[in-house]
């Protein structure tokens, strides 16, 4: 066992949970949508993205592309959220709601492509 | 992008990993801090805590220790716990994360990645005709210098860093893309640009014949049109190379046995050669006249045996005598078997009557304790010493043996001869069966052009590249233009230029030393000795109709469409 695939495994999964936890509900009720899960998700997206720097191969190229894409999703969604609330002040109506949860709909979906990218090379590798 | 770029870029990224995660996790942990923990207004009363927005924007300034003073409200206490221990935190993330960029920046694997682009970048602009030099040692530098001072571009490759700063530090017109790699490896001799259209010889001079060998090998494979130059100190050397076409090898062994036969036979020819394939600006060899008679060779390797075959072809077989402490047959003549360092074996191989000695070990002080031991036995004996290493230049420039072959200047010579005047080989082959006397005259012609310093040598083609106008002239006009036109300045056509016709080479017919009222076909070739300057002048009049034309006739006519308008 490497303890360094377990914990690129671990981040990649954690990342495509956290999304899926902000993610599921009614697209258009604020109550359902937490801003700590948005937080968490960002976070964890950045630290799988620098895990995987520095890849030269193919599949790890693929891997990075992914992951840039899931944050830039989850930021814009967080923008998108801080801009509603602080500098229209209109709060968190159903619109901006819905329009926050589906840009990280977007990064959830990158996000399974990173997953199943995973299983793939896990997949791949003979004993 | 390039490979090599690439790879620089993909190397700091995989060292700013855990840098980069460690920033992200601090800068999360602040943020979450603050968004928990709740603040207190003017009145003292307890509000929400900070949203995520103005938290990461109070982290941002503070982490970055700009200090931004824009704070809302005044903090509560539970705040000020939290954003003491946050800035703590930042700036210990901070400096963790320079320390790391600047602890790259020293990294060697990083060093060497951004030296092989920046060599890759050199060679890639290099737009004039070059070639590869492979190992730097004496043999090396020699060759660059000159090279350099005839203006000829090339790369150099080495193993070892030493020579590749002195490089640097020397005194060189062009700028020498230099690459410290080994290159017996295939990728470091395309990464030198062996596969470039400009890339015009590859030079295989390091001090092991194995990696010469290997060098050689690679660039018959990779690009089977060049030119490989071949240093081969052994025989099995050369004769391995030569089996796949390596286009010259150089034997410095044999070949300087060969030019002391020369000497033997014929002493003016051999200082002839000598002062063609020296590096130019070097002082005139001086004549030597090796007696023929009975010779001791001290030392039966592979320089022993190719001086031997020379002394046997001229028939002094029975008055050979050889000391070698190893038992080898030597081809039936009379031999000792001993190092020679002491009297007793060489009064025993007959030291007093004898007119020559050879000190031909692999062993430099072996070599001088022969010899010096030789010359108090026999003071008029004609001396030649093998010099393998160049830090006993001193010893044995005092001790001043009649004839030193130095195995590195061998080399170079031979090298710059056939990279700079490739005809010039065959210019001395001429020499060779030409008698002494035909050299003594040449001689005479020769050495008031070069004031005491060896000429430099060059060949003159005459078709519509090199000589554009010159050719111009021959094809399209009846005029017959005589040789001596290369040879008159185009400053002043009253006066000779300092050079030297020594051979001409037309149709494949050779004409030696031809005269200056020879007349010139499109397609001859010829060389020259003399000096730079004159070198240059007899360019510009190949080049330029205006030169050409006043040389010829003595009127510069203007060839612009201006200098026409003014004259008509």
């Amino acid at each position: 066992m490497n303890l360094e695939k377990v914990v690129f495994g671990f981040f990649i999964l954690l990342a495509a949970t956290l999304n899926f936890g902000f993610f599921i509900g009614d697209i258009a009720r604020p109550e359902l949508h937490h801003v700590y899960e948005l937080f968490a998700a960002i976070v964890v997206n950045l630290i799988a993205t620098t895990l995987k720097f520095g890849d030269r191969t193919q599949i790890g190229a693929i891997h990075l592309a992914t992951s840039l894409v899931a944050d830039l999703q989850l930021i814009a969604a967080a923008i998108t959220w801080g801009v509603a609330v602080h500098v229209l002040q209109v709060g968190m109506t159903p619109e901006i709601t819905a329009s926050v949860v589906s840009l990280s709909g977007g990064a959830l979906f990158a996000n399974v492509v990173s997953v199943i990218l995973l299983i793939a090379e896990t997949l791949m590798m003979r004993r | 992008m390039s490979i090599v770029n690439d790879s620089v870029l993909f190397l700091v990224l995989r060292r700013m990993r855990t840098p980069l995660i460690v920033m992200i996790l601090i800068y999360a942990i602040s943020i979450f801090g603050l968004v928990l923990i709740p603040g207190i207004d003017a009145a003292g009363v307890s509000t929400a805590p900070m949203s995520f927005f103005d938290a990461f924007y109070f982290i941002s300034y503070t982490a970055t220790t700009i200090g931004f003073g824009e704070i809302p409200n005044a903090f509560s206490y539970g705040q000020r716990f939290w954003v003491t221990v946050c800035i703590y935190l930042t700036v210990i993330g901070w400096t963790y994360s320079i320390l790391s960029i600047l602890g790259l920046l020293k990294d060697d694997a990083l060093q060497r990645a951004l030296a092989r682009g920046r060599f890759q970048r050199k060679v890639k602009n290099l737009s004039e005709p070059f070639c590869i030099i492979c190992g730097l040692g004496e043999t090396g530098a020699l060759i660059a210098q000159t090279l350099d001072q005839v203006q000829m571009r090339f790369v150099v490759l080495d193993t070892r860093a030493e020579p590749l700063q002195e490089l640097e530090l020397g005194d060189y017109q062009a700028d020498v893309p230099a690459l410290n790699a080994d290159a017996q490896l295939p990728s470091t001799l395309l990464l030198a640009g062996l596969r470039r259209p400009q890339c015009k010889a590859v030079l295989a001079v390091t001090n092991s014949d194995e990696a010469n060998l290997a060098i050689a090998m690679t660039v018959r494979l990779l690009n089977p049109g060049i030119p490989i130059i071949a240093r081969a100190e052994h025989a099995a050397t050369a004769a391995n190379m030569n089996s796949f076409d390596t286009n010259f090898v150089v034997d410095p062994y044999a070949l300087y046995a060969r030019r002391l036969g020369l000497a033997m036979r014929s002493p003016p020819s051999y200082q002839l050669v000598e002062c063609l394939t020296r590096v130019p600006g070097s002082a005139i060899p001086e004549l030597h006249q090796p007696p023929i008679g009975k010779w001791i060779i001290c030392g039966y390797g592979h320089f022993g045996r190719a001086i031997v075959q020379h002394l046997d072809s001229m028939g002094l077989h029975d008055n050979i005598r050889i000391i070698d402490p190893r038992s080898t047959s030597p081809d039936d003549h009379l031999s000792i078997i001993s190092s020679g360092t002491d009297a007793n074996p060489l009064i025993d191989a007959g030291i007093k009557e004898a007119v020559g000695l050879v000190a031909a070990s692999d062993n430099d002080i072996n070599n001088l304790s022969i010899a010096i031991t030789a010359r108090e036995l026999n003071p008029d004996l004609f001396i030649v010493m093998r010099q393998s290493t160049s830090g006993n230049s001193m010893l044995f420039e005092a001790f001043d043996a009649n004839l030193t072959m130095v195995t590195t200047h061998t080399v170079a010579h031979a090298c710059l001869s056939f990279l700079t005047t490739p005809m010039l080989s065959r210019f001395i082959r001429e020499i060779e069966k030409q008698s002494s006397d035909w050299a003594e005259s040449a001689l005479a012609a020769l050495l008031p052009i070069c004031a005491g310093r060896v000429p430099f040598v060059w060949t003159t083609r005459i078709n519509h590249i090199k000589t554009p106008a010159l050719t111009q002239v021959l094809q399209h006009t009846d005029l017959s233009i005589p040789l001596s036109a290369l040879m008159t300045s185009n400053r002043n056509r009253t006066q000779p230029l300092k050079a030297l016709p020594l051979m001409m080479e037309r149709a494949g017919k050779i004409i030696l030393r031809p005269d200056a009222d020879f007349p010139l076909h499109a397609g001859d070739k010829i060389i020259w000795a003399g000096s730079r300057e004159a070198w240059n002048e007899q360019k510009l009049t190949t080049n330029y109709s205006n030169a050409l034309n006043y040389v010829l006739t003595g009127k510069s006519g203007a060839d612009s469409w201006l200098g026409k308008l003014f004259n008509t």
